[in-house]
Parts: C-alpha cells; sequence; structure tokens
C-alpha cells in the first residue's frame, strides 16, 4: 500500500490549499495529482505519488550521487572512473 | 524511466551482494517493516540470493492485514445501508471481516466503488449530492496525509455527505512492540522508506538506542533495498546502533514537514488494536475534534466496541517474524489468494501473498508425488 511512483511535473493548476493541483507526467502517463504537501516543487521536478497525493520532491542529484559513489566504491573496478561504468 | 531504472541495474545489484557477502562475517537476521519491501524482496529473489549471510523476517507493514474484522464489519454495514456508497482501495475488498468480506457483500447489494485515491472519493460526494459518500481510510503515514487533505477538502466545501471510516496505523509503535518481545530475534530493522519520507526518522534514534539496534531507511527498488542491506550489515558488524538513511533521494531527517503539519491539523494520536497484534498503545489515528463531524462511526451510530475474532489465520505470527508464512498449516492449502483465512494472504503487500506468488512451493530436493 505504500508504494509510490515519481512522475514530473508538467504543470501546475491551482494552488489554494488544500486544493493544490498539477498535472504529473509517469512514463507518459498524465495524472492530476494533489500537491499540498510539497508546494515547492516546480515545473519539472520529479516527485513521488501515493494514493494521488504527492509525498515528497525527489532529489535527483542525491540520487545521481549515491548511484555514482556505489558504482565507484563498491566495485573496486570502476574507482576513479567518472565515467558512466556501462560503456 | 528515470530515476526508476538505474535502481534496478543487475550490474550494480550484483556487485552489491558480493559487497554484503564480503560485509557479513555472520548469518544476521533483519526485518523489512514495510509490505511493500517484503514483495520487492521475494519478486527479486533478494532473500534467496542472500539466503546464507541473512535471514530477512518480514515486518508488520502491511495495513490492510492490521485492520480490525470490525472496521471491516462496519464498511460492510455502511455499503448496505440504502443511500450510501462506501469507497475504498482495492486491496480491502477482499479482506475477510467478521464473517464476509466487502466483496461478498457485494453479493448481497452493498454499494462499493474501488479509489485509487480519497480525493477521488470526494470528487464522487461532490457529484452525487444524495448518496452518503463514505472513504474506509487504510493505510500508515504514507497514506494518512492523503486522507488528511480529502477531509480538509470536504472542510472547506462543507461537504454534508463526506465522511471517513479511519483505520490509519502508525508504524514505530508496531516497530517497538516487536522490538521489546522477550523472543525478538531481529538484529537490525529496514525502515519504511515512504512512511519515513512523511515522518522523517528522528524518533528512531530513541528505539535503535533503547533496544541495541541499527536501523537503516531503507527504498524499495533492488538496489535500494541491498544498500539497506548492506548498510545494516555494516552496522551490524561495527556494534554499531545507528540510524542510517539509505533512501536519501526521498527522505529527510524531518521528514515531509507540509505533510506533517496536516496530519497534525486533521489527526490525533490514539491506541488502536491491530488485527492479529493486538491492542497497540498510540498505534493509530483518529479524527481531531475538529473534523469529527466526519467521522462514520460517530454520523452513524457505529458501535466502537471491537469484538474478538477467532482468527485461523496466523497473521500475528507471521507479521512479528515469529513463523514464516511457510510455516503455516494453511499455507498453500486451505489459505490461498482465491480463498483467504486472513488478510496476509490477500493484499498485495501480505507476506504470505508474496510467497505465495513469488516462493517455489515445492522443495527442491522433494520430487512431485506421482
Amino acid at each position: 500500500m505504500c508504494l509510490a511512483i515519481p512522475g514530473h511535473v508538467v504543470r501546475w493548476l491551482r494552488r489554494d490549499p488544500p486544493f493544490c493541483e498539477a498535472e504529473v507526467d509517469f512514463l507518459g502517463v498524465r495524472r492530476v495529482c494533489n500537491l499540498s504537501c510539497v508546494p515547492e516543487a516546480q515545473v519539472a521536478d520529479y516527485v513521488i505519488v501515493h494514493a494521488g497525493v504527492a509525498i515528497s520532491l525527489m532529489d535527483a542529484a542525491v540520487a545521481h550521487q549515491l548511484l555514482e559513489e556505489l558504482r565507484s566504491i563498491e566495485n573496486p573496478v570502476n574507482r576513479g572512473e567518472p565515467g558512466d561504468p556501462h560503456e | 524511466m528515470k530515476l526508476i531504472d538505474e535502481f534496478r541495474d543487475p550490474a550494480l545489484a550484483r556487485q552489491l551482494v558480493e559487497s554484503i557477502r564480503g560485509a557479513a562475517t555472520r548469518r544476521w537476521t533483519l526485518m523489512e517493516v514495510c509490505g511493500g519491501q517484503t514483495h520487492g524482496l521475494l519478486r527479486h529473489g533478494i532473500d534467496e540470493e542472500l539466503r546464507d549471510v541473512v535471514e530477512l523476517l518480514h515486518g508488520p507493514g502491511c495495513p490492510v492485514c492490521v485492520t480490525p474484522a470490525t472496521v471491516i464489519d462496519h464498511a460492510i454495514e455502511l455499503a448496505l445501508r440504502p443511500g450510501f456508497l462506501l469507497t475504498t482501495f482495492g486491496d480491502m475488498l477482499r479482506v475477510p471481516g467478521s464473517d464476509r468480506s466487502l466483496m461478498q457483500a457485494q453479493a448481497e447489494g452493498a454499494n462499493l466503488q474501488m479509489v485509487y485515491s480519497p480525493l477521488d472519493a470526494v470528487k464522487l460526494a461532490q457529484e452525487l449530492p444524495s448518496t452518503q459518500v463514505v472513504f474506509f481510510a487504510v493505510g500508515f503515514e504514507t497514506t494518512a496525509p492523503a486522507t488528511a487533505i480529502a477531509v480538509s477538502q470536504a472542510q472547506a466545501l462543507d461537504l454534508p455527505n463526506f465522511s471517513v471510516l479511519t483505520a490509519h496505523v502508525r508504524v514505530e509503535p508496531a516497530m517497538e512492540a516487536i522490538a521489546q518481545a522477550e523472543d525478538c530475534r531481529v538484529n537490525g530493522f529496514l525502515a519504511a522508506g515512504h512512511v519515513c519520507t512523511i515522518t522523517g526518522y528522528d524518533q528512531y534514534y530513541r528505539l535503535a538506542q533503547r533496544y541495541r539496534m541499527p536501523i537503516v531507511v531503507t527504498g524499495f527498488e533492488p538496489i535500494d533495498l541491498l544498500v539497506g542491506i548492506l548498510r545494516c550489515l555494516q552496522l551490524l558488524e561495527q556494534g554499531s546502533t545507528e540510524v542510517v538513511n539509505a533512501y536519501t533521494r526521498s527522505v529527510r531527517p524531518a521528514g515531509n514537514v507540509a505533510a506533517k503539519e496536516i496530519l497534525q491539523q486533521v489527526f490525533v494520536i490514539a491506541d488502536q488494536p491491530w488485527r492479529g497484534l493486538g491492542e497497540v498503545p498510540l498505534g493509530g489515528l483518529i479524527l481531531a475534534p475538529k473534523f469529527r463531524r466526519f467521522d462514520a462511526v460517530d454520523r452513524f451510530g457505529l458501535e466502537r466496541t471491537s469484538i474478538a475474532v477467532e482468527d485461523e489465520c496466523q497473521s500475528g505470527a507471521v507479521m512479528s517474524g515469529r513463523i514464516r508464512p511457510t510455516q503455516c498449516p494453511h499455507f498453500g492449502s486451505r489459505c490461498t489468494p482465491q480463498s483467504p483465512l486472513g488478510a496476509p494472504m490477500v493484499s498485495t503487500e501480505g507476506a504470505c501473498s508474496a510467497y505465495y506468488r513469488y516462493s517455489n512451493l515445492v522443495p527442491l530436493n522433494t520430487s512431485p508425488a506421482s
């Protein structure tokens, strides 16, 4: 039940709480979501949506940083190679 | 998809599995709190892959599973009343109450509608002014803000035909109940990432210190789950009882402040009976006095007393990690997703349902009956 999926904000529709609404794109599927819990979200930001409500503003920079750290630290082969290890 | 596929990268997953093997000098026992994590671990075969270094116990984080039968009975009672429409998440429909489920009651004329969000129920109430629309609200702190926003909207719109039947529960007291049990085997917790997205994790420092176990806030994708396990094993190997956030892209230490404010306006914390686990002190959320007029139990004069139901289902033992689903004598025989004895076999987050879906039911060392 606690599953939530990320999507990006396409456009704000209304800003008045508790009705704050924006159109959010999930892999091309667009849905109106309530953004009362992330009023600071801007267009193109990724939000994590659960039961029609955005519960978090996803920190994409932190996500990429973690992936980079994992790829370099956990695997000694990749240490010191800043490029994409898939390449 | 951006920021999903990267967290399902098989090469990185293999690398993490090796790191986990390298980090463990013994076999540790961890409990993942959330049912969504349980399904992720089984779906991706992580529990099997790491069986030699870590035992994963499955926690109580299935809100559908812990919703008391009495509340389901209330939902059925309301759905059968003329002029009522009972709305809820799809997961709730097949969970047995005292004697039947909502879906079975539908055959007797219960008026039900599955919704994706409580906000859809508010819209239905606006569209159907002569119908009493009741939202049957279950879920942990992840879901409670959606209910709180729905109730706030109903208040702002002054909707006379919208109400909620609440069974919202809080994760932390359930974790504490498990940690303080004398026969607790858990060495460390993988805390529920989306609950912590709302609540933050400051409250876990006390738990970690008191029960001498590390707590790692963990996400749901395979890489998230593996990182959570790795961090927890590293802490255990160091003898540390730290709290670590391994789901940093979503969780901040203080959680989602706006969501917490909405929750504090609409709900108050209360003791709550959990199906299978009994009364959990401070284990639930009920509507605050200011919003009590939206409480379906009050509005429609339902009995608050909870009746203990004799469950053949061993959900309490499963949800506290005392037995595995496959150790239940009814698993896969009298109890299946088509004909469940209890909620953990029904819910898409229930541990029994996860084992039924993803486990090989025939042990490898037994030959099929001829």
